[in-house]
């Protein structure tokens, strides 16, 4: 089956997502579409998918005009999608989930769930996934969710099927499988298109390459190209990948994790006897797949975790048993791993965002009231310092793009007097321009003579901005190298296999 | 809740008193339909349809003339006393209402959803009342301690809502809800007891409250309005006070818009809900020593009326800003003031304000519907 | 795994409340009839000794309180749900045995109200259930039963039809939802409000139509048939159960029913799933091609024709007239029983059913003459249901996109 994409246009408003793009993806082919964050990628998709409605252009299947108003007419035309963030419900089974759209049913529709656990038994054997069909999607782990995600969209015999961002929450090894599973799914004839930012991947798989740029194909690229070819044509200039930073000149460990372990609500173990220490001037990554244990880290250094036990010094000072407050007064800036949820209120002014930690006190706090001088006063030399690019302090943190929102942050946490600055991804989801000035800032955070931890999930940021990389593993570190350790290494340590 | 929060305070006041006018509009044609004169004239409506058109006219003028008269000027009255009483009567009934509306306001900018109101204005009543009714102090000491009671009942029972939230994650729209109930019937127990019920009382009624803790009747006796209006006043400075200006109430509205940055940035979150629910408690319980030491005098089971609802559709309706709250407070004041005038000459059962306001509420919570009643293009700004 | 301490010190406090009846309870029996005119055969009634049963009952409880204390803190084992069950229903039994203590507890006619006051509240939680599960949450419980009682008095009195009035009663109790339902997700309210103010606007029209078109004839508007008794051969016969069961209207009998129903239809039918899919992640069911939008008005307006069905119950199968605001917070309580019941329908079913009987008990108090104030009784279904979203006795959890309106971009 062939599909083709014919100058889909698609507006939000003012904005356009997506202008007359073309694309098309042949039976037997893995397309590559690569593009910044907010390139239009996903948006194009979810016009493909009939999830959202296109202001222009059309859709044919072998070079018929079809016309998709939601998912079910392009699931019936035979494309399948497997989501980044998946659409699974956690509380019902893997059946249920796979069977949910397209039921078996006995006579007046009451559920045949053994058809439906054969079926996924069957698919499953097809891809040689071991997959219990009665299964607790919500209790499975991220990588087995996605195989589920897979079974759900071949389940209706999909000729075209969309990976939507596959590998972000993968541990290399399992990217490798899922690669596979792609190269398998292509010998079989069905015409995959594959959305990604990450150039490895494309060069590894890809056959033909359409790259996006502001919504606009800027060109298909050869799938030899190098790395930082692809990297220029995404961002529309030069760009160097690396991260320019001199060699560390660490002093004291003044920032020490000793025998850390902390559990969940629910009572899981989600911390398992964590070491290790930072020196003053030097940059430690926490790297892994997510959702092995480093929100829970960070959550436990900035003392927004529940039940730990061990022991987090900070200048000999210990921090467990401090709340929030207290560790953020002894020195301590934190940039949240998502910065709309944890980062920023929306709805509050640059300003408000800049105040949102020291509300209470002077020069912020005149009595029982804000100080709004010296608020606005402050506000005024961030923007400047930090490159805001606002219409002004009274601009909601909302209006603002990912970029420039993360700025915001960042200038809140560094202008407090800090002893230890710790990040965890600050660099998800922003643009190439950005990217680099957040590094910019960590780098010269460093220089200053403060211990950085910086939480990363992507191994190319993780040997470029680290002095040393921790490797996590369900909980625990599985342990700490130099950066210059080899990808493969690294690659098995995140996966649980130690050095 | 943070998507409708900001359809509130984020839409103008254009649409709420589009969505005013639509209420009323709708509120007429059920006086119409009801209105007998106008039924018996429809049956020969192609005969003489001039009959059913003044029937229709005088049954819908007649019903909102006498609200208007009973609301804000009666011009039949026999002196100017009697023409002024109506807005005094505006007042005395709008006082504890947006003395209550602020309270959910506070809530409702912090993103808690208070619906308590009528258990808050029953433990304010209770508190103050028995402070009222059983101490003996000169004036100058037993009425703010009475008040001061009041205050610290609705208080502390909200802020046992904020603690429940805060120590178990209890939902607090299902606990507010509850302990409207519980504080009803606790109420109702304790005025069938020596502890509040008058002696020698056969109904649930408590014995007056003392003069020495009533609010001042400063227009003389003839008049319900009593100087609870003023402490609704000073309630709603303090409240843009603590919203607009203060720092505790930008935490509380930080945890409003996102709780999880609020507490990413130190903020003791189950502190700030015990807060937010006391102050907003607190705020209902003044309404219930409005209701005890001023207009009402002793205790019953109707001590809260439908205030703690009013105040919910006051709140809404004023999109949780204080000064919109007074706003509404009175234009809600007005409405049941009216509706008692409405019912006494034109014999239009005071529900219909019931009608009218939960009407307008819906229409203002959405904002589509009365643009697409009034056929108003949307502008950029708002489509943006 | 670290289990929480909640339960076992929740079942503390409840022990010593247990033990201090014991030591307060007075001494003597407390006389048990359990018999009706229509039993096959009769039970002959029997006396219980206060201070025996209520010290067996204190026993169960500090058993109960040990075994979970032992698994929780020691074994970090959670407290098995028939601990739990067995605590509850021994201090339920203490409680029962002291208030009647020295007098006669009539069992069968205290079931037979019950039941009578648990029935709207059973339609009400089917409604709340139906309309939670598929991610609305429904406060307007109480407009749709007092919508369905208004309906059924008026429809009945004007055709002297009785089925007329029930499905009157549907359509109305139906309409209710389905402004819920525009306002929860065309409009994209929040359903909390709308469920509030449709309870008063629903007040508010009942009132007005009443005091202007029903009283004016009441014996044309508002006399209505009632459903009469309908005795079931047998299974109506057997002592206790059956005069409680299987005498009843056809209302009740529709009820059981409803409750089979819509347990199977959610759980068993494809129906159901999709209904539950889109309660728990709208998105995912989007993407899968079923509509939400759709599915969220279907089964919000099946849920409010029936808790309109539950309205006529208070008008055709009670009072047998409508009377203002004379559902009297019956939808407030249904939805405490759905939350108490975990949103499951049998389970509310069960927790509105043990609202009826506190609710009952106060009528059976006041004929022995009992001095226990009514007031705490009737408070029962409101506090257990703050324990119970407090988490004090397990955790409670509902549909995960409950109360969030779904916006398609």
């Amino acid at each position: 089956m062939k599909l083709e994409l014919r100058g889909i246009t698609k507006r939000f408003g003012a904005m356009v997502a997506n202008d007359n793009v073309n694309l098309v993806a042949q039976p037997g082919e893995i397309h590559c579409l690569l593009g910044e964050n907010g390139a239009g990628k996903s948006t194009l998709m979810n016009v493909l998918y009939g999830l959202y409605q296109a202001d222009g252009g059309e859709i044919l299947i072998d070079d018929k005009v079809v016309k998709f108003s939601g998912p079910g007419d392009a699931m019936a035309a035979g494309i399948g999608m497997v989501h980044q963030h998946f659409m699974l419900i956690p509380v019902f089974t893997v059946a249920e989930n796979v069977m949910l759209g397209h039921e078996p049913t006995k006579f007046g529709g009451i559920l045949d769930m053994a058809a439906a656990r054969a079926k996924v038994r069957e698919v499953s054997a097809k891809f040689g996934f071991e997959i219990d069909p009665d299964a607790i999607v919500g209790e499975l782990p991220v990588g087995v969710q996605q195989r589920v995600e897979i079974i759900k969209a071949l389940i209706g015999n999909a000729e075209v099927l969309i990976f939507d961002e596959p590998t972000a929450v993968l541990t290399p090894q399992e990217t490798d499988e899922l690669m596979a599973i792609m190269k398998q799914l292509r010998e079989a004839g069905t015409a995959i298109v594959f959305i990604t930012h990450k150039l490895r991947e494309v060069q590894e798989v890809a056959d033909k390459i359409t790259v996006l740029r502001l919504g606009k194909v800027v060109g298909e690229a050869d799938p030899k190209s190098t790395a930082n070819e692809l990297a220029s044509m995404m961002v529309g200039r030069a760009v160097d990948l690396d991260v320019e930073k001199a060699p560390a000149t660490p002093g004291k460990p003044t920032f020490k994790v000793e025998g850390l372990s902390a559990w969940s609500h629910s009572g899981a173990k989600v911390l398992d006897d964590i070491n290790f220490e930072i020196h003053e001037g030097e940059i430690l990554v926490i790297a892994g797949v997510q959702g092995n244990g480093q929100t829970e880290l960070t959550e436990a250094i900035i003392g927004m975790h529940g039940k730990t036990a061990g022991s987090i010094q900070l200048d000999g000072r210990e921090l467990i048993g401090k709340n929030v407050k207290q560790v953020l007064d002894l020195g301590v800036g934190f940039v949240p791993e998502d910065r709309t949820e944890d980062g920023l209120v929306a709805e509050f002014t640059i300003a408000e965002n800049l105040m949102l930690d020291r509300s209470d006190r002077k020069p912020f706090a005149k009595g029982l009231n804000i100080n709004l001088a010296y608020l606005k006063k402050f506000a005024l030399e961030k923007l400047n310092q930090f490159d805001v690019r606002a219409q002004g302090i009274e601009s909601k943190a909302a209006q603002l793009s990912g970029g420039n929102q993360q700025k915001v942050v960042l200038a809140r946490e560094l202008s407090r007097e800090l002893r230890l600055f710790v990040a965890s991804q600050p660099t998800r989801g922003l643009d190439v321009g950005s990217i680099e000035f957040v590094h910019e800032q960590i780098v010269a955070t460093r220089d200053s003579g403060i211990p950085v931890l910086i939480v990363a999930t992507e191994l190319d940021e993780a040997t470029q901005l680290g002095d040393r990389i921790a490797v996590m593993y369900k909980g625990k570190i599985v342990g700490i190298v130099p950066s210059n350790t080899p990808r493969a290494t690294l690659g098995q340590m995140m996966a649980g296999i130690s050095a | 809740m943070k998507r409708v929060m900001k359809e509130f305070t984020g839409g103008s006041a254009f649409l709420s008193i589009l969505a005013v006018i639509a209420s009323l509009v709708v509120g007429g044609i059920l006086i119409a339909l009801s209105s007998p004169e106008v039924q018996s004239t429809a049956t020969y409506l192609t005969a003489r349809p001039s009959d059913f058109f003044q029937a229709l006219w005088n049954s819908v003028f007649g019903a909102y003339d006498a609200m208007f008269r009973g609301a804000i000027f009666n011009y039949k009255a026999q002196d100017t006393l009697q023409m002024i009483k109506p807005i005094t009567e505006t007042l005395a009934y709008a006082t504890p209402i947006t003395m209550s509306g602020l309270g959910l306001a506070v809530a409702f900018r912090s993103g808690l959803f208070n619906i308590g109101a009528t258990g808050q204005i029953i433990f304010g009543a209770m508190f103050a009342g028995w402070v009222g009714i059983y101490v003996d102090l000169p004036w100058y000491v037993h009425f703010p301690l009475a008040v001061l009671a009041g205050v610290l009942g609705g208080g502390l029972f909200g802020a046992l809502v904020g603690f429940l939230k805060a120590t178990t994650g209890a939902n607090e729209v299902i606990v507010t809800i509850m302990f409207n109930y519980i504080a009803v019937l606790l109420l109702g127990y304790l005025l069938k007891t020596p502890i509040l019920q008058a002696p020698g009382a056969v109904n649930p009624i408590s014995p007056p409250v003392k003069d020495s803790a009533k609010y001042v009747f400063f227009l003389g006796d003839q008049f319900r309005l009593h100087g609870g209006v003023f402490a609704m006043i000073i309630a709603v400075v303090f409240t843009w006070w603590l919203l607009n200006r203060s720092t505790l109430g930008f935490r509380f509205r930080a945890l409003g818009h996102n709780p999880n940055a609020a507490k990413v940035a130190g903020i003791n979150i189950g502190l700030t809900y015990i807060l937010v629910m006391g102050i907003s408690g607190a705020l209902s319980g003044l309404a219930g020593t409005s209701q005890i030491l001023g207009s009402e005098q002793v205790l019953t089971l109707g001590v809260a009326a439908s205030y703690g609802f009013d105040a919910i559709t006051v709140a809404l309706l004023g999109r949780s800003n204080p000064w919109g709250v007074l706003v509404a407070g009175l234009l809600f004041g007005g409405l049941r003031a009216g509706a008692v005038t409405m019912q006494a000459n034109q014999g239009v059962p005071v529900d219909i304000v019931l009608v009218v306001q939960s009407l307008i509420v819906l229409f203002i919570a959405a904002p589509p519907l009365v643009r697409a009643i009034f056929r108003v293009k949307v502008s950029k700004e708002v489509a943006a | 795994m670290k289990q929480s301490k909640r339960t076992p010190i929740a079942l503390l406090v409840m022990a010593l409340v247990g033990l201090w009846l014991f030591i307060s309870a007075p001494s003597g029996v407390t006389m048990i009839n359990i018999s009706t005119d229509s039993d096959i055969f009769k039970l002959p009634d029997f006396a219980l000794n206060v201070a025996l049963i209520c010290g067996l009952a204190v026993a169960v409880q500090i058993a109960g309180l040990l075994v979970s204390g032992y698994l929780v803190l020691a074994k970090n084992h959670k407290t098995p749900r028939w601990v739990v069950i067995m605590f509850a229903v021994a201090l339920v039994a203490e409680i029962l045995i002291g208030l009647f203590a020295g007098k006669t507890m009539t069992f069968t006619s205290l079931l037979q109200g019950s039941l009578a006051l648990a029935v709207p509240l059973i339609f009400g939680s089917l409604a709340g259930v139906l309309s939670e599960r598929v991610g609305v949450v429904n406060i307007a419980i109480e407009g749709q039963l007092l919508a369905g009682a208004f309906v059924s008095a008026l429809v009945t009195s004007l055709s002297h039809n009785l089925l007329a009035g029930l499905i009157g009663a549907m359509i109305a109790g139906a309409l209710v939802a389905w402004v819920l339902a525009v306002f929860a997700i065309k409009y994209v309210v929040d359903q909390i409000i709308v469920g509030v103010v449709l309870n008063v606007l629903v007040v508010g029209l009942t009132n007005f139509i009443f005091s202007t078109l029903m009283v004016s004839n009441l014996p044309l508007y508002d006399q209505p048939d009632r459903y009469s008794n309908i005795l079931i051969p047998v299974l109506g016969q057997i002592p206790v159960l059956g005069p409680v069961l299987f005498n009843q209207t056809l209302i009740v009998y529709l009820m059981y029913i409803a409750v089979g129903v819509v347990y199977f239809v959610l759980f068993k039918t494809r129906w159901g799933l999709r209904v539950r899919a889109v309660g728990e992640y709208p998105k995912a069911a989007d993407t899968v091609g079923i509509n939400v939008f759709r599915t969220r008005y279907i089964s919000v307006m099946i849920g409010g024709a029936l808790a309109g069905l539950g309205g006529s119950f208070f008008t055709l199968g009670q009072v047998g007239a409508f009377g203002k605001e004379m559902t009297n917070g019956a939808g407030y309580i249904a939805l405490a029983a759905l939350i108490f019941g975990r949103w499951n329908p049998i389970y509310a079913a069960f927790a509105a059913l043990l609202f009826g009987f506190a609710e009952n008990l106060q009528y059976g108090l006041a004929i022995i003459g009992s001095s226990v104030p009514s007031e705490f009784l009737l408070m029962l279904p409101y506090a257990l249901t703050v324990v119970a979203v407090a988490g004090l006795v397990g955790k409670v959890t509902g549909p995960a996109a409950s109360g969030k309106a779904y916006i398609k971009s």
